[in-house]
């Protein structure tokens, strides 16, 4: 048996469902039609009532989400792309995130974005807003890129007592697969070493992990051993993780598929500098996506995001140093 | 520190239910009226910081809300709803409090003068974004009718210029949908901070919104506190008894600036002149004194009640300590363990 990402969050939600009775899930299509990509395929007939359909109003969907989390409820939203939260922007960032800071009552809400680019989806269809929601303070950003953290990750959003921002990546939804749900989790907060490696560090998250350790493959028959770590929370960022590797290789590429205007990777190199300076033993690099809107036609969206091909040749300019 | 509770205005000493019911709303309205001038007041001498926006002109529409709520039902004010607050059970102390800033207020210095709540007794603390809080509301009686609670209903109050957001057509359609017993009430005073509702809409009457969105709708004439507390108690009791969401519109005019930075000048002259100029406080005193529910002299010693809790609320909030930012919590999180290291 094997289980897919999308799977695994489409469990994660029966789960949640069947443990708390405070939990019910609100979003476009999500009722008997199953959802936009399935995710919450069946859920409406198993937990008849609290799998509910809204109306195109994300502002409003969002808004009502902080309405009943204050009344005990704990809401799964899903927004139907990642692209549409900024319909929802002003709720999520301006009343859920300020919320507990405000009135220190709690705002436990999970928003579930599906994100990121896939060929042909275009300009409004494929954007990581990670960033975005993590440069307010009041929220938490999650961007799992395994099936196992996919789940475990999100039940533990929905346990959370803070809004989440729930990044799931749209071209793992199939591609990734698993032999089976973990049983254990690592905690929110925590990066992982994806693949270990001596002579250079990558710090990713969501799908990019997986363009790294295509790369890392590639370059270790050229004899060079890159590490990988997977981030896997961008807000809370372990800092400590991504130093102790930068400190065995000296060497650091941050690699995201959002924009390169700020964002994570401008981070992670911001952090590594003034934290660990000493550590490099060339300048810091970052990757990201072309400063242009996402395109639609696959030859111009496979060059537009980071892959495995471009990471392998910023990793080779890192190692000329 | 245990809050004080500052006396309530209402002894009930009449036996005429809508007399009484009248003498408890223009007391509420006379509070608010007199404590917001005392803010004014206070932030005319430099002793408020950020703004103060009173709802002078407001209050009988406000007013005749907060009286029809009970304990259990949720309320989401906006910014002139000082008399609506009192009645709905906002201690004047946790008011001025907030306004002036002290520590031990409900916002603790985090957040000022209109953006004051206790969301678990149902009084929602308003952002700034206008129309957002139609959605919180109807998320909180969501979340009741996924419970099953009946019973209770939720209000919330904009004015003309938030019926043009998008969150105000978002939230009132949603609570149509799931058919929420929410009370909507709009306070069309004629401006929205300088701009003429000829700028805002060009609908024949805002009430007309109501049947776009399939609910009731309700107009009233906002300087009238025995027209305001019919309509107002109607719709609260309509959307009680399941009828879903209700529409309020009323007709009024802001007698003060958009906030007391405001001078408003820009209001139109023949506005001022005309019926929905007048003062509803004023108003109502002179149908009190026509009716014979109230003498100059009972409504002097209200005045001075009044003026009495609004000093005594003002004198402990002023000796109470402003927030100390190196004894502040600068984390924005409930979840602290999740924070990302920038604690200091």
């Amino acid at each position: 048996m094997s289980i897919t990402y999308l799977e695994a969050i489409r469990e994660a939600q029966a789960k949640a469902l069947a443990d708390d009775p405070r939990v019910y899930i609100y979003g476009q299509d999500v009722g008997d039609f199953g959802g936009a990509f399935k995710a919450t395929k069946n859920l409406a007939k198993e937990f008849p009532g609290r799998v509910i359909d809204a109306p195109i109003s994300e502002d409003a969907i969002i808004g009502s989400a902080i309405g009943a989390a204050i009344e005990g409820m704990r809401p799964i939203i899903e927004m139907q792309y990642a692209d549409f939260s900024t319909a929802g922007f002003n709720q999520i960032v301006n009343h859920a995130a300020t919320l507990h800071w405000r009135t220190q009552v709690p705002c436990p809400i999970t928003i579930r974005l599906p994100s990121g680019g896939t060929a042909g989806s275009g300009p409004f269809h494929s954007q990581s807003m990670e960033a975005l929601y993590a440069t307010y303070p009041g929220l938490i950003v999650m961007t799992p890129a395994t099936v196992e953290d996919a789940y475990s990750m999100l039940l533990e959003a929905v346990a959370i007592d803070d809004p989440v921002i729930f990044c799931e990546h749209k071209y793992l939804y199939y591609h990734l697969k698993a032999e089976a749900l973990p049983t254990e989790a690592m905690p929110t907060g925590k990066a992982r070493i994806a693949r270990a490696g001596r002579d250079v560090t990558i710090v990713a998250y969501s799908a990019m992990v997986h363009e790294a350790l295509a790369m890392a493959e590639e370059l270790a028959t050229e004899g060079t051993e890159v590490e990988v770590v997977d981030l896997r929370s961008i807000k809370p960022l372990d800092t400590d993780t991504v130093l102790a590797s930068v400190a065995r290789t000296g060497r650091l590429l941050a690699v995201g598929e959002a924009w390169p205007w700020g964002g994570v990777t401008a981070e992670v190199v911001a952090r590594v500098a003034s934290e660990g300076l000493a550590l490099l033993d060339a300048p810091p690099m970052r990757l990201n996506a072309k400063d242009t809107p996402v395109p639609f036609h696959p030859n111009l969206w496979g060059t537009h995001r980071p892959t495995a091909r471009s990471i392998a040749a910023a990793v080779r300019k890192l190692l000329s140093y | 520190m245990v809050q004080k509770t500052i006396t309530s205005p209402i002894k009930a000493v009449k036996t005429d239910d809508k007399q009484d019911a009248y003498i408890k709303a223009f007391r509420w309205m006379l509070l608010a009226r007199i404590s917001e001038e005392k803010y004014a007041s206070l932030y005319r001498g430099g002793k408020i910081f950020g703004g103060v926006f009173v709802g002078k002109g407001q209050e009988a529409l406000s007013v005749s809300l907060g009286v029809a709520l009970r304990k259990g039902d949720v309320f989401a004010p906006l910014i002139r709803d000082q008399a609506a607050r009192l009645a709905f059970g906002e201690t004047l102390l946790d008011a001025t409090r907030t306004y002036l800033g002290s520590r031990l207020g409900p916002m603790r210095g985090r957040d000022g003068n209109v953006h004051r709540g206790r969301p678990l007794d149902g009084y929602l603390p308003m952002i700034s974004h206008l129309g957002a809080m139609i959605p919180a509301v109807s998320g909180v009686l969501f979340a009741r009718k996924l419970q099953g609670t009946t019973g209770t209903v939720g209000a919330t109050c904009i004015g003309d210029g938030g019926t043009s957001t998008g969150a105000f057509h978002e939230g009132l359609n949603l609570a149509a949908v799931e058919k929420l017993p929410l009370v909507l009430v709009v306070a069309n005073n004629q401006y929205a901070y300088s701009t003429p509702t000829s700028k805002q809409f060009v609908c024949a009457d805002l009430v007309d919104k109501a049947i776009g969105y399939g609910v009731a709708g309700h107009s009233v004439d906002g300087t009238n506190l025995a027209s305001c507390l019919q309509v107002v108690g109607n719709a609260v009791e309509q959307a009680r008894q399941g009828h879903g969401p209700q529409l309020v519109v009323a007709s009024i005019l802001r007698l003060a600036g958009h906030g007391e930075h405001d001078d408003a000048h820009y209001i139109d002259e023949k506005l001022k002149q005309s019926s929905i100029g007048q003062d509803c406080l004023k108003l109502a005193e002179n149908f009190l004194l026509e009716q014979a529910w109230a003498n100059s002299s009972d409504i002097e010693l209200w005045r001075n009640d009044a003026m009495q809790q609004i000093e005594e609320a003002v004198a402990i909030a002023q000796r109470e300590p402003a927030p100390d930012p190196d004894a502040e919590d600068w984390c924005a999180l409930a979840t602290r363990h999740l924070s990302d290291g920038f604690i200091e």
